[in-house]
């Protein structure tokens, strides 16, 4: 009897397509099974509450905070800061970016600079981010926008720099003046890719939000998590992680679906 | 004597590059006539494709001239249409509007682009798949879309680049059947650059078999078959014998590049 094709074997075929509804229960699943790991761990007393609190503990000290309204204020805060530091360092890595992507001169100037710049951690900008912008809000902003701005020049650069170059000659073949044809071919067709690298570098930006937050905040999800290292509140610890775990699974989730709907062309079949 | 449409002599083009120079064109001497259908053939890399960038205005000579009714080519215009091998259809736009925005390029405005477009679609027989975007098109169908597009402004000539050579050969087959009934009711001049002698033989006025670097025009043979063509020609003697007229001068020139190779080796 012939062996059966290895490639015909489930889990075996590479790329193999699956339904969303296993897709679904089998992303469930591992949130489950950590969630049950965790439970079994805590409450056979195998690690130490104060290194691993009971996910009830979590869930309690959460309530607490949501009815005093801390957690609210706390997740406001840092919403209000992720998004206007990242909405600041997308509307100047569009232009910068785009600019890059279409001209090598520009791309001279400014993408070895920017890669170097890239390369110098965050973290050792925010005792001079303090220097120079203070503890307040404009520290944090000013600590996204370096963690974020940089990598998304490159990545806009690059999503410019893939547009078909028989699209760019098309346009030349139609006469389009060049900036028209930057607007009306170049730009649409990176839009999408364009889109993937905002939701990968927002990613970041939560990052970026928290540790700014942990050094040199009074509010903020990341302040929050300092104060509970200095009284031992390992929940409130866990609960914020948690917290910023969903927050950042929901705006992906989100913009994937925007995806999907803004772009539907692409896949129109 | 047809007059001229196209009048291509002495072009010559050289690439340089770390690695070295490469001439792609050298001499070249090819004349178009009006309403002509002309094929050229050659091996990849023999620089048909350069040849048609430059016609295009996408690229620049570096020796000799050409010209389209007697005007220098010196960049692109919306009087030479260009259908690219690789479709270039706008993703984000629906067929219909893929022609339509060539339209407007070519300053028609929007009540003027719609109808012209539409009548073009069912020129090439997609009536119907108006409002389909690329992604849902077969790649005869989208290529079907780019040759509307490009015929829409009413260009002077018409550039194809290899146009069928992603194609499977049954789809082949019909995009060229389309293509000769669609030339051979609307005339129009035209060059055509592909490797497929076969094709070449069937859709053309005249074949122009191209030489290995540097690229130059080695034969031109005239395809006197009647028109309208249709495919059971293709059994013909007379189509064989054309057929075989143009792969001996393309197999000649590959037996020189492949003897010069071994020469050099």
């Amino acid at each position: 009897m012939p062996r059966p094709d290895r490639a015909r074997r489930p889990g075996f075929a590479l790329g193999q397509r699956i339904s969303t509804a296993e897709f679904l229960a089998i992303a469930a699943l591992v949130f489950i099974v950590v969630g049950a790991s965790w439970y079994v761990v805590t409450v056979t007393g195998l690690v130490g509450r104060l290194f691993l609190p009971s996910p009830a503990q979590v869930v309690s000290r959460l309530a607490e905070l949501a009815a005093s309204g801390d957690l609210v204020t706390d997740v406001s805060i840092s919403i209000y800061r992720i998004s206007l530091g990242f909405l600041i360092s997308t509307v100047v890595a569009l232009p910068v970016g785009i600019l890059i992507g279409s001209y090598r001169r520009w791309e001279a100037a400014i993408e070895p600079f920017v890669d170097f710049i890239r390369y110098m951690p965050v973290v050792a900008f925010v005792p001079l981010s303090i220097l120079w912008a203070g503890t307040g809000d404009l520290q944090k902003l000013l600590i996204i926008f370096i963690g974020t701005f940089f990598q998304q020049v490159l990545l806009l650069m690059d999503n410019v720099k893939s547009v078909p170059r028989d699209f760019i000659n098309l346009g030349r073949t139609l006469q389009m003046p060049e900036w028209r044809i930057l607007q009306r071919i170049v730009l649409p067709s990176a839009l999408p890719a364009i889109w993937d690298s905002m939701r990968i570098s927002l990613g970041w930006a939560w990052t970026w939000l928290v540790v700014a937050e942990l050094v040199a905040a009074t509010s903020g999800l990341g302040y929050r998590i300092t104060t509970a290292q200095r009284y031992f509140q390992t929940d409130l610890i866990f609960g914020y992680l948690l917290i910023l775990g969903i927050l950042g699974l929901a705006t992906d989730q989100v913009m994937k679906y925007a995806s999907r709907r803004l772009f539907r062309y692409l896949h129109a079949r | 004597m047809p007059v001229d449409k196209l009048l291509i002599s002495g072009l010559g083009k050289t690439f340089r590059s770390e690695r070295g120079v490469t001439v792609a064109l050298e001499g070249v001497d090819l004349a178009i006539g009006e309403n002509e259908f002309v094929a050229l053939v050659g091996t990849s890399g023999c620089g048909k494709s350069t040849l048609l960038s430059i016609a295009a205005g996408l690229d620049s000579q570096d020796e000799g001239s050409i010209a389209i009714d007697g005007e220098p080519i010196v960049a692109p215009g919306l009087d030479r249409g260009v259908v690219f091998q690789s479709y270039t259809l706008l993703p984000w736009l629906t067929t219909l509007e893929n022609v339509e925005f060539a339209l407007k390029a070519a300053g028609k405005t929007a009540r003027e682009a719609r109808e012209i477009a539409q009548a073009h679609l069912e020129l090439v027989g997609l009536q119907g798949f108006e409002k389909a975007f690329p992604s849902e098109l077969s790649g005869g169908m989208k290529q079907r879309v780019a040759i509307a597009r490009a015929l829409s402004y009413r260009p002077k000539m018409l550039l194809m680049d290899e146009p069928f050579g992603a194609l499977d050969a049954l789809t082949r087959h019909h995009m060229q059947e389309l293509l000769t009934g669609i030339w051979e009711k609307h005339r129009l001049t035209v060059l055509f650059i592909t490797h497929d002698v076969e094709e070449a033989v069937y859709l053309s006025d005249r074949v122009a078999v191209m030489t290995n670097r540097p690229g130059r025009i080695k034969t031109v043979v005239d395809i006197d078959l009647p028109r309208p063509r249709h495919y059971e020609m293709a059994a013909s003697p007379e189509f064989q014998r054309l057929h075989r007229a143009v792969l001996d001068a393309i197999r000649s020139e590959s037996l020189v590049a492949a003897a010069l190779q071994a020469a050099l080796a």
